[in-house]
């Protein structure tokens, strides 16, 4: 038996719940990438999710398909994740009503990040990536700070792992630090694919948040698409 | 009465204050590596079986994939360690010594209490703050031992035990399926079953399965007794051509710059 761990007397004062005020804000833990190229645009994240040491789901999607085929991909708290999911798409289908076409990704992208400012004094604990196709039919990626600060990106990493992933997003997809590189080149979806998987099972290793699954959707013209890899479960 | 003499030896608590206010001023401390860890030890038919997982790590990251948890005490003992790893390794070592002197001096191997002993003493004396949890197991003239001790130096003597962040998911293992007078066989695949549960439930528990079974007058430490989280193949080579990393080369007139330099100074 510990010792320390006796309880105190029924006459000592209880000071805990004046210290530590219960905080609304829980990090789920887990890991979001989007890569976009010429035609297509790739959201990648693992499916764990966790409360410190421990893991409360393997398999808790925090990729969503929006009804325009656009992904948004998740990291930080899962609950307020799905809500603002559950949020950008009623207006997308709202505008789809409204308007009898769907939304286009720029102006989703933009009412994301209108959604995320207009919550500014209690935000979303949510670091969001939105991927879908622009309206010349190029892969567009955006990624946001919890308070809609929103930027136009080719490659981008979010969540648990993103030290360590984004580093090499930027050495494998924006040509950082090689010097006969074309740094405007874009990636084949094929290339894509392949650093996104490795750039999970590497952060697989070092990373104790991310794990279990990977899902990677591909949109392009033709909608999104969905691929499955297991990762390791330790 | 003469002030007494600073000892030269041991543990300085010169900084302690000092630490505290630079750390109530924002200066954090440096945090160690701790080995959030699963530990356990059982008794079986022949002697005792100690396992643990081979994950240490620093916050969020894994600092080390496959370190040693199980540390040599003697020849026939050996420990378990989880809480801070540096706390656990040096606690060993120095009792490893100690108890490789006693033995010299008493001329008989050393009790596997007497080894539980010093180490309770030694780590209360220092109050929980040497976070060492120890699972301590060996095979001595009585018999079979194990125990647990505590950061504070609390022990505990039991037929099965777990310590470190995954305790409860190995323990789950242990409370459904321990029993009296295991074979070998049965008692190593329990205490494999009990570090998987760890290794896959808790977050600070990962990697590999090490084991050490102690019967009378012999140790099979077993590394990598399961190995279920093998790296996945990396989808390509990542080599970069010859030339890729840019490079100052110094120029001429550079060189001939600092020479001229050189030259006044001199």
């Amino acid at each position: 038996m510990d010792l320390a761990m006796q309880a105190r007397p029924m006459e000592a004062p209880i000071e805990a719940h004046n210290h530590n005020r219960w905080s609304p804000y829980v990090d789920n833990g887990g890991t979001t990438l989007a890569i976009a190229g010429a035609d297509y645009v790739l959201v990648a994240s693992d499916t764990r999710q966790s409360d410190g040491y421990l893991i409360n789901s393997r398999y808790s999607p925090k990729a969503f398909v929006l009804s325009n085929n656009a992904v948004l991909g998740t990291s930080g708290c899962s609950a307020d994740s799905k809500r603002l999911y559950e949020v950008l798409e009623q207006r997308a289908q709202l505008y789809q009503h409204r308007h009898d076409r769907q939304i286009s990704t720029p102006a989703l992208a933009q009412l994301l990040s209108n959604t995320m400012y207009s919550r500014r004094m209690l935000p979303y604990y949510v670091f969001p990536v939105l991927a879908g196709i622009d309206a010349k039919g190029a892969g567009a990626a955006y990624s946001y700070d919890a308070v809609g600060n929103m930027q136009r990106v080719t490659g981008v990493c979010f969540g648990s792992a993103s030290a360590l992933i984004q580093p090499f997003l930027d050495n494998q997809v924006r040509f950082k630090n090689q010097r006969d590189a074309d740094p405007n080149r874009l990636l084949t979806r094929e290339e894509a694919f392949k650093i996104a998987v490795d750039a999970f099972t590497s952060a697989t290793e070092r990373d104790i948040y991310t794990g279990d699954y990977l899902e990677i959707f591909i949109v392009d013209a033709a909608g999104a698409h969905k691929e499955m890899r297991e990762l390791k479960h330790d | 009465m003469a002030p007494p003499a600073e000892p030269s030896t041991g543990f300085k608590f010169d900084n302690v204050k000092r630490n505290q206010l630079l750390g109530d001023k924002g200066y954090g401390q440096p945090t160690a590596t701790k080995t959030g860890t699963t530990i356990v030890g059982i008794i079986y038919k022949d002697g005792v079986i100690l396992g643990a997982d081979t994950r240490a790590t620093a916050g969020p990251i894994v600092a080390d994939k496959n370190c040693e948890k199980i540390h040599y005490l003697a020849p026939n003992m050996y420990c378990c360690g989880a809480g801070t790893a540096a706390d656990t390794e040096f606690t060993t070592k120095m009792f490893s010594s100690q108890l490789a002197l006693h033995s010299l001096s008493t001329g008989r191997e050393a009790r596997v209490v007497t080894a539980m002993t010093m180490l309770k003493q030694f780590l209360f004396k220092y109050q929980g703050h040497i976070g060492a949890a120890l699972v301590l197991g060996g095979y001595d003239v009585t018999g079979p031992h194990l125990f647990t001790i505590h950061p504070h130096g609390s022990t505990d003597k039991l037929p099965f035990v777990t310590m470190g962040s995954g305790s409860l998911a190995a323990m789950s293992v242990f409370e459904s399926r321990w029993h009296e007078g295991l074979s070998r066989e049965d008692g190593l695949e329990l205490v494999k079953d009990a570090i998987e549960a760890g290794i896959f439930n808790d977050l600070g528990s990962g990697s590999n399965v090490d084991a050490c079974v102690i019967t009378k007058g012999n140790v099979e430490y077993i590394r990598g007794f399961s190995r279920p989280n093998e790296r996945a193949v990396k989808e390509q080579s990542y080599r970069f051509a010859q030339g890729t990393t840019e490079f100052i080369v110094p120029t001429a007139t550079a060189q001939g710059e600092e020479a001229a330099a050189m030259d006044v100074s001199a």
